[in-house]
């Protein structure tokens, strides 16, 4: 009973090489259609080919007599038994969100809808009885322009008599979060500068590798459910809210799953039939999706058009930034899509101080697959907004678009800082990491090159692109999210649990897709209870072991989840301090607890925690009343969000004769607070980095005029190869978060967010010269070269109408006073 | 029905397989060995690369009779006496996987790169990688495997 041990080395910090590997590099993952089950069925889905079209009849009976045909189901059959698929976020009171059944009934409104299931013996036998399936369509108009649809030219649902889903506003004039922006701008159209844009975010397809797969079975005392989701709690809450069944005879299982990018943040048709054919059935089935039902009919992301208005004084300063949008739904209002744009609401004045700001979205229903949740989600919109206008108000002051955006961003001693939005940001340095990337890059250096090549004309020009960021990630505060009219809270739930040995269980409610929470919570954990890294156990991704949790997205499994693990830690801690006092005959006063151990003040007389987790499970001596245990658990509800922030930097070499443009450097600073594993984080930031670089130079969902989505398979919708990119240097700045005691800020979006204008920016700076102020994304050498060889100084900026205006006198419409946090 | 017989992962295997049978369903429904997955039904993600008698293929174009009297690796098969090839390890070391969904095909495909090229250039393995599509790491920190592994002296290619 003395302390001899030291106190082991701090795990936070260290490059921790993943626990999750072993597996994953031997091939012995646990992906959901690995899974066999004795007697399981498979099931196929008949999927239309049409946007919009009355189902005139579904002939199943060629396909009934197939071999091995168990059954054909149409939705009529699955609605009688699984009704409808829920939307957790209405952002307005009177959003109009249209009928979702998980097969449709009588009319099919995008391609790619399912319009009947074949249950077979084996997948090949149901895929070919799903061609037997004879369907007979009427097709109807398709509502497929964003602003078309917008103004009601063609219904999506003809039957609701509009497109409108919800209009909702954020004035800071009437929120006293600042002023006026009408009147801003229009003091500055008398003695400033107003530069007015329009943006495009094109819609884009989240493309994880894993496609979406489920097993359900229904033959226990319980409902079993596996699915490569992100959210297997949200998952069983919703289908015990829809079939009736309690939510502790659902278990839904998320086993590895392989990738998600918030395109696995859904509760999805395909679970809802496979829940609903099962039970009817009752043997287990399964459902693996093709690539290209995945592209076709898994969610997609994006899909705005941005109206942008930005006053300033002539020297630079912002005086003011209405932003108007339009963003596409797609055929239904999914789980929590109708709010994606609402997330980005509070980000368009992202670092900077506007005196003035003005937000509002119309959602608009269409006849394309349903937009929710894609990395960022909200996020990179608002920030590809806000960093593509700044260089144009660099252009128009005639200075450095760094010195745009140092003129009005947040200054480092003036946080916190309560923005124009409402948000409070509680850290931030962007001086400092502005200043590190400016120096890996050697912006100066390149910015001479680049001077050079245009006063020589070469052919291929340079150009330089900056964006500098932040983001809220860690969500939420549950007040917050109740104030948005989201219908669910924020917090996250985690247990501690010492065993006998000396081991550590660990329960959290953050469920991993790729992101390394084994390894960096087992860091988190090897710290604050001063046991070895390799003592701990991190368990997740099953809620009959996770219980209660709120899952993986939007940067919040470490702010939020670990969070919730240290506090669950640190009760373990302090139920363990009066067992050690009893064991060491000392007061509970006097027992400190560092590196490990329990010691008695001021003597050498001290306990490992592995001797009081031994203690607790022979528990042979304890006095009365004395709990033998020192299991804890934890929900902790952040106290507001966390704001990392960074500069990016980008070189781009543009062909002025092909269009063809090649990244030359990609540099990016990030402050992302306290780092708990370097190379995880660095693995994080480079996958983000490519997502939004594929943003601005690749990826687009391309529907054709009938609504086919051309971009149907990995051949037409182009994912970013090796060889299309680059390696890129990343460092650090830290300005650690005090909104969790970790110091941290979430990782996962940054890098997507930051590069799509980082690159965009630079490519419009290759060839402003030839009167170019914008391309429109994805920046292919196609539109490249077009922009380059239209005389128009408006480049390719826009592309069919004008925006439609809404406002909340308009019939239909209602306006919600946002909510800051 | 036809009659193949082939060696996966060192064993000796003899079957009857539908003529249409791809040879990942074969390795994954009728062998068990789930460690090689799909992504994708047009052939452009690489997720399902093996070895044919040491050459990555795709083997979601390559039908099962096809296999017949040929020697089949998989990510299963790759350590060989419960030692990891020095590939697995460099993707380990300079982690080159995330979510590991395209990490079976990517390390098959990097360990044939090696066998071909011992100490390619960063463009050469970005170009010889090309065929295999990762969706997490941003091919960052694969590359730096694939490196990785070829700095680890001349038996870094030859293990398999
Ligand atoms: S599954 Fe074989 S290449 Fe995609
Ligand atoms: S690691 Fe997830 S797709 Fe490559």
């Amino acid at each position: 009973m003395t302390a001899t041990a030291e106190a082991p080395a701090a795990e936070i910090g260290q490059e921790r090489r993943r626990k999750e590997d072993q597996r994953l590099i031997t091939g012995r993952t646990r992906w959901t259609d690995n899974l066999t089950l004795p007697g399981m069925l498979h099931l196929a889905m008949v999927r239309s080919p049409f946007a919009h079209a009355t189902i005139v009849s579904v002939d199943t009976s060629a396909a009934k007599a197939a071999p091995n045909v168990i059954g054909v189901f149409s939705g009529k059959d699955v609605a009688e038994d699984q009704g409808i698929l829920i939307n957790a976020w209405a952002i307005t009171t009177d959003q109009v969100t249209p009928t979702h059944t998980p097969v449709a009934v009588d009319r099919v409104t995008f391609a790619g809808e399912i319009v009947a299931v074949v249950v077979a013996r084996s997948a090949a036998e149901a895929r070919d009885a799903a061609e037997l399936v004879d369907v007979e369509y009427d097709e109807l108009p398709a509502a497929l322009d964003l602003k078309e649809s917008a103004e009601d030219k063609v219904l999506a649902h003809p039957d609701l008599g509009t497109n409108k889903s919800a209009f909702w506003k954020f004035d800071s004039a009437e929120a006293g979060t600042g002023g006026n922006v009408d009147e801003a701008i229009e003091k500055a159209r008398g003695d400033g500068i107003v530069i007015e844009r329009e943006y495009r975010q094109q819609r884009l397809i989240p493309a994880f590798m894993e496609p979406r797969s489920v097993v359900v079975d229904p033959t226990g005392e319980q409902l079993t459910v596996w699915s490569a989701t992100q959210i297997p709690h949200i998952l069983r809450f919703a289908l015990a809210a829809t079939t009736g069944i309690s939510e502790s005879k659902i278990r839904v299982i998320a086993p590895d799953v392989g990738g998600g990018f918030g395109g696995k943040l859904q509760t999805t048709p395909e679970e809802w039939i496979a829940v609903a054919l099962a039970r009817r059935v009752g043997k287990p089935v399964k459902y693996t999706e093709t690539r290209s039902e995945s592209l076709m009919a898994a969610h997609h992301g994006r899909d705005q058009w941005q109206k942008l208005t930005l006053s300033a004084e002539k020297d630079g300063t912002v005086t003011g930034f209405k932003v108007e949008l339009l963003a596409d739904l797609g055929s239904h209002v999914s789980l929590v899509g109708g709010g994606v744009p609402v997330l980005g609401a509070f980000m368009f004045n992202s670092i900077y101080k506007f005196p003035a700001y003005q937000f509002s979205v119309q959602t608009v229903l269409t006849n394309k697959t349903w937009t929710d949740a894609y990395r960022g989600a909200g996020r990179p919109e608002a920030t590809y907004a806000i960093e593509r206008i700044m260089d144009e108000l660099a252009v128009e002051v005639g200075v450095d678009p760094l010195e745009i955006r140092a003129k009005n961003w947040i200054k480092h001693e003036e946080f916190p800082f309560t923005t124009v939005a409402g948000l409070e940001y509680d850290t931030g340095n962007y001086e400092a990491a502005t200043a590190r990337a400016k120096e890996m890059f050697g912006y100066d250096e390149l910015r001479a090159e680049q001077k050079q090549r245009r006063e020589a004309g070469d052919r291929v020009q340079l150009g330089i692109g900056i964006s500098t960021f932040t983001e809220m990630c860690g969500l939420a505060p549950s007040r917050v999210l109740g104030s948005l009219n989201y219908g669910a809270g924020g917090w996250e739930h985690a247990s501690v649990r010492m065993l006998a040995t000396g081991k550590v269980e660990v329960v959290t409610g953050a469920s991993a897709h790729g992101q390394g929470h084994e390894t960096a919570f087992s860091q988190i954990v090897a710290d604050r209870l001063g046991v070895a890294f390799e003592d701990v156990e991190i368990l997740h991704g099953d809620t009959q072991i996770a219980h209660k949790g709120l899952d993986t997205y939007g940067s919040r499994s470490l702010v939020v989840g670990g969070e919730a693990i240290v506090k669950a830690a640190d009760k373990v801690i302090e139920k363990a301090k009066p067992i050690a006092a009893h064991l060491l005959e000392a007061s509970v006063d006097d027992i400190e607890f560092s590196g490990g151990r329990f010691s008695v003040r001021g003597t050498d007389q001290g306990l490992a925690m592995a001797d009081i987790a031994l203690a607790t499970f022979t528990s042979h001596n304890f006095p009365e009343g004395v709990e033998p245990s020192i299991d804890s658990d934890a929900t902790y509800d952040p106290v507001n969000f966390n704001y990392p922030h960074g500069t990016h930097l980008c070189a781009m070499e543009v062909d002025t004769e092909t269009g063809r443009v090649t990244m030359r450097k990609y540099v990016c600073c990030d402050d992302i607070g306290n780092i708990i594993n370097p190379m995880i984080v660095g693995g994080q930031v480079h996958g983000g980095l490519v997502q939004g670089i594929a943003q601005a130079l690749f990826e687009e969902a391309v529907y054709d005029d009938a609504g086919t989505l051309v971009s149907g398979s990995f051949v037409d919708y182009l994912l970013p190869t090796s060889a299309d990119t680059i390696s890129f240097e990343i460092d650090h700045t830290t300005s650690p978060s005090t909104t969790n005691t970790l110091g941290t800020k979430g990782v996962g979006e940054a890098g997507t967010i930051a590069s799509t204008p980082a690159v965009v920016n630079a490519v419009v700076d290759a060839v402003r010269h030839f009167g170019v102020n914008d391309i429109q994304m994805p920046c292919t050498p196609e539109r490249v070269w077009k922009a380059i060889n239209t005389s128009s100084a408006t480049g390719g900026t826009t592309e069919g109408a004008a925006m439609p205006h809404f406002d909340e006198s308009e019939p239909g419409q209602s306006s919600t006073e946002g909510a800051g946090a | 029905m036809t009659k193949i017989s082939l060696t996966v992962d060192g064993a000796q295997v003899s079957d009857e397989v539908e003529p249409r049978m791809l040879l990942v369903q074969y390795l994954r429904e009728k062998l068990g060995k789930t460690g090689t997955v799909i992504g994708c039904d047009t052939s452009n993600c690489g997720a399902c690369t093996v070895h044919l008698d040491g050459r990555s293929v795709k083997s979601c174009n390559v039908l099962a009779v096809q296999a017949d009297g040929h020697e089949v690796t998989t990510i299963e098969g790759l350590a060989t006496d419960g030692k990891l090839h020095q590939v697995q390890e460099s993707f380990r070391e300079c982690h080159g996987l995330q979510c590991g969904f395209c990490t079976p095909g990517m390390i098959m495909q990097s360990v044939d790169l090696l066998n071909e090229n011992p100490h390619p250039s960063e463009q050469e393995v970005r170009e010889g990688l090309e065929g295999n599509l990762c969706r997490c790491t941003g091919y960052h920190n694969i590359v730096k495997s694939v490196l990785h592994a070829a700095g680890q002296g001349s038996t870094a290619g030859a293990q398999s």
